[in-house]
């Protein structure tokens, strides 16, 4: 229960600052508090191998790469809003009412999983196979009954690599026919 | 443990502020961020669902979700670097070829 | 079967030269003159057929069937038709024939005959026609034709206008027409001319209250209405006063059209369809003399104007106009047989007229104005004496065929009636005045010293055979046709109104004939006095009476009236509704509608601005407004 609203609260005090920091760099920085305290929000919900995962793709490459380019952009201090400020802002709170009157109105009565102890129970036990964690739960399932999306994901980040490299070569975007 | 609908709000409230963030920003690094806070988003509400309906289908579609993210974002700043090697500027509000 | 092919071989012969003309060009008349003369042939074979009694009924094909409204293409053939037929076939026939001659070398040979395959082919289908529908549809048919021939030189302006106004004035009585034809069905409830006879006598008394829709009271007898909306057709048709403007004016198409259409056929279709309608002129007095007094105004109006023009071709325009109102005027007293057999002779010998002049003005190289003529009766022998012997026949000379037919309408009219006593002496006046006008035509153009261009009087001579043979078998016609008893033939088709029976023996019908003959040989010699004898006398008349002179030089000023009265405002209104309405509304809305669809696009223009964040903003106020809708409802 704690580590929930901790997390949780961190969470959103990081994201409105991402949002509302002028500095990039510091905006960066949010990013990072946040996503460090969704992966221990993940280890509460019993995904350690996404927690992890989390945190090298997204904390170690992902905000890696935007700060390589933050800084080689040398990107100052932004002036100011766009002028829809208002209009996008209250647009954002006519539809987080919109959300909540909704979940409310579901009457969600999910319940966390129980075991035979009347304890909570971890996810490799809720899915009944005698597992040593979620790593291979997740990787049993990967190539298993996964295994065509992840070789397209494979695909998706070999064409993103493509697309990238092209895209940043000097000559690409420029007189077409010659050179 | 707190009831379903609380990890749904927080999805929520993230998603939310990533939309605004695309809203107002006017730098285009950071309106990517701010995607990057959408799918994060999601990511939480996919985790918290797997968890309470004991089906470990939605961390798996996390972690596609994840490389997805990843592509998206090396193709997207690959696009702002070439964008900025035309006009100087990561200003959005610049790129309005299309108008009229 | 033969009847079909009567009609049916100069229509073949439109289609055929319509089609190749591009091809057959000056070979026309190979297609045009066998087809008219193998319906002549036929014609012959009617009338054989008919002479001894029973008319002829043919179906062809039921045209339009619904429900009530029964109309079919069929054939009715009783002697008058018959007659008729052979008027066309003939004339028709010579005028194909003097074609070749005088339309030789022209641009628009293949197209002249062609359209003259489409006349005869709609004059034979009108008079074969057993319906008032079919009657009413060739009617237009042959207007069409008319227009189309008066208009054959279509490149000069004069041309186009009286073709034009010929077809507007004709359309101007046959609305009447039209009318005419739709009464009928209403009346009657069907539009078979022998059906409609037959019941014509039940509805005698029926009369309509006009005013019956705004509660007044004005009670309207039935046929008569009908009768005179028929004669509204008949008065566009056959040029009666006052709609005769456009057949002067249609002289400006070929000489050999005037001859064909304008003298003998065409206009006198309107004298077909009185004489035609008998049984049901014959309940309404009152139609009767509106018709004997429109015929009788014209041929005394249009003889004066005949006797002051200069054109050789008016002046026979406006004698066939005098003509048609005599045949008018003995059909509007119930004397049709004398109508009719008056329109079969003045179809020979105004056809020679016509053909005639027309070879004058081929040997002039299309000189009209006979004050530039004179001595050609010597330079043109053949031309001349034809042209005589229609005069002669035309002003009623004893032992022509005109002689015979116009007396017979005159003593038909002396013996009908106090109203058909006054109209025997316009008759008679206006024989008179036939008579001089029309040798006056020969004394100036013909005889006395050349007054042409000495270096054109050089190369005169008589035109080709093919213009020369028809004008003989005219004038052979001229004469015989008084001799072929007509009359008896005619006589038991056309009954004349209860009442009427033309003494034909008895003093007054001797004395009838004797002043006639007077009145047409004083009006020869009168002529002789002024153009022969003593030629300064016209020019001191035209110095005393100057204005009586300049009325009837220019036809008393109907066309002027016309055009004030009519033409003019009709073209002010059309102006001022091209100004005011066609500019401004309907422009307006169009151009309007055009302005308004730019003002909306400038409008929607502005959400392309071009932003992403202005289209991500659109995004998502879509997204949740439609979550909100769901939310709500």
């Amino acid at each position: 229960m704690f580590s929930f609203f901790y997390f949780g609260t961190i969470i959103v005090l990081a994201a409105f600052l991402v949002v509302a920091l002028r500095n990039p760099v510091y905006s960066v920085i949010a990013l990072l508090i946040m996503f460090f305290h969704m992966a221990g929000l993940f280890i509460t919900l019993h995904a350690e191998f996404l927690a992890a995962v989390q945190i090298i793709v997204y904390a170690g490459a992902i905000l890696v790469l935007y700060l390589f380019v933050v800084m080689l952009l040398n990107l100052k201090r932004d002036d100011s809003y766009q002028r829809q400020l208002w209009l996008g802002v209250g647009l954002g709170g006519v539809a987080l009412a919109e959300v909540i009157s909704l979940v409310i109105s579901a009457h969600l009565t999910v319940s966390p999983p129980l075991n035979e102890a009347g304890r909570l129970a971890t996810s490799a036990q809720t899915a009944g196979v005698v597992a040593q964690g979620n790593t291979e739960l997740i990787g049993a399932l990967l190539y298993t009954k996964y295994l065509f999306p992840f070789e397209l994901a494979s695909l998706i980040l070999l064409v993103a690599m493509i697309g990238a490299i092209l895209l940043t070569k000097k000559g690409i975007l420029e007189a077409k026919g010659d050179s | 443990m707190v009831p379903l609908s609380y990890y749904m709000m927080l999805s929520a409230i993230v998603f939310l502020t990533g939309l605004v963030g695309v809203l107002i920003r006017r730098n285009i690094i950071i309106l990517l961020l701010s995607i990057e806070l959408m799918l994060n988003a999601t990511n939480i509400n996919f985790v918290a669902f797997s968890y309470y309906l004991h089906d470990p289908a939605g961390q798996v579609f996390v972690f596609f979700a994840l490389t997805v993210a990843a592509a998206e974002v090396a193709v997207g700043l690959a696009i702002i670097l070439a964008l900025y090697r035309g006009k100087a500027t990561v200003n959005i509000e610049e790129f309005n070829l299309m108008k009229g | 079967m033969t009847y079909i092919l009567i009609p049916l071989l100069p229509l073949v012969a439109f289609v055929v030269i319509g089609l190749l003309g591009h091809w057959i060009r000056e070979r026309a008349h190979w297609i045009a003159v066998p087809a008219v003369v193998g319906s002549f042939l036929l014609s012959l074979h009617t009338l054989s057929d008919v002479v001894h009694g029973e008319p002829i009924r043919m179906t062809l094909y039921s045209w339009i069937s619904s429900g009530s409204f029964q109309v079919n293409v069929g054939f009715y053939i009783d002697p008058l038709v018959a007659a008729m037929l052979l008027l066309v076939t003939v004339v028709s026939g010579l005028v194909h024939v003097y074609s070749i001659g005088y339309m030789d070398g022209e641009r628009g040979y293949a197209r002249f005959f062609s359209y003259m395959g489409l006349f005869t082919f709609s004059m034979i289908m009108l008079v074969m026609s057993d319906n008032f529908l079919q009657l009413y549809v060739f009617w237009e048919a042959v207007g069409l034709c008319s227009y189309l021939l008066i208009g054959h030189w279509y490149e000069r302006k004069s041309a186009a206008d009286a073709a034009t106004k010929a077809f507007v004035v004709n359309r101007i009585g046959d609305f009447g027409f039209g009318l005419g034809v739709i009464l009928v069905f209403a009346m009657f409830g069907t539009l078979q001319y022998e059906q409609v006879f037959a019941k014509a006598a039940s509805h005698a008394g029926d009369t309509i209250n006009f005013l019956g829709a705004l509660g007044g009271d004005w009670p309207v007898h039935l046929l008569t209405l009908l009768c005179v909306l028929l004669f509204m057709g008949a008065v566009g048709k056959s040029a009666q006063v006052p709609l005769h403007v456009w057949l002067p004016d249609a002289m400006e198409g070929p000489t050999p059209i005037s001859a064909l259409i304008h003298a003998a056929t065409m206009v006198t279709a309107g004298v077909f369809m009185v004489a035609r309608f008998a049984p049901l002129y014959n309940l309404s007095p009152t139609a009767m003399g509106v018709v004997a007094v429109t015929g009788g105004v014209t041929a005394i109006f249009a003889a004066t104007i005949a006797l002051t023009q200069n054109d050789i071709k008016r002046v026979v325009a406006y004698s066939t106009v005098s003509q048609l109102g005599y045949m008018m005027m003995a059909c509007g007293l119930g004397a049709y047989t004398a109508g009719m057999y008056h329109l079969l002779t003045h179809g020979a010998f105004k056809a020679l007229l016509f053909l005639a002049c027309g070879s004058v003005i081929i040997a002039l190289h299309h000189e009209q104005d006979i004050r530039r003529m004179g001595g050609l009766k010597d330079t043109l022998p053949i031309t001349y004496w034809t042209f005589v012997i229609g005069s002669l026949a035309l002003a009623g000379f004893p032992l022509t065929a005109g002689f015979f037919s116009k007396d017979e309408i005159l003593i038909s009219a002396w013996s009908a009636g106090p109203l058909g006593k006054t109209l025997a002496v316009v008759g008679l006046a206006t024989a008179f005045l036939t008579a001089f006008y029309s040798f006056r035509l020969v004394f100036v153009a013909f005889w006395g010293p050349s007054r042409l261009d000495p270096k054109q009087a050089r190369h005169i001579h008589e035109p080709v055979v093919t213009m020369t043979v028809p004008l003989l078998v005219l004038a052979v016609l001229s004469i015989a046709t008084g001799y072929l008893g007509i009359p008896g033939f005619l006589t038991p088709v056309l009954p004349g109104p209860p009442g009427l029976t033309p003494a034909h023996e008895g003093a007054a019908a001797w004395g009838i004939m004797g002043i006639a003959t007077l009145m047409g040989l004083g009006g020869i010699a009168l002529a002789y006095v002024f153009y022969v004898l003593k030629p300064v006398l016209p020019d001191r008349l035209v110095q005393q009476w100057n204005s009586l002179y300049a009325g009837s030089l220019n036809k008393w000023y109907v066309d002027e009236l016309y055009d004030m009265a009519f033409v003019r405002p009709t073209i002010e209104a059309a102006n001022d509704l091209w100004r005011w309405f066609d500019v401004r509304v309907i422009d307006g809305a169009v151009n309007g509608f055009a302005e308004a669809v730019a003002l909306w696009s400038r409008t929607l223009r502005v959400i392309q601005s071009g932003e992403v964040q202005h289209y991500a903003l659109a995004m998502a106020l879509g997204a949740v407004v439609i979550l909100g809708v769901y939310l709500l409802l």
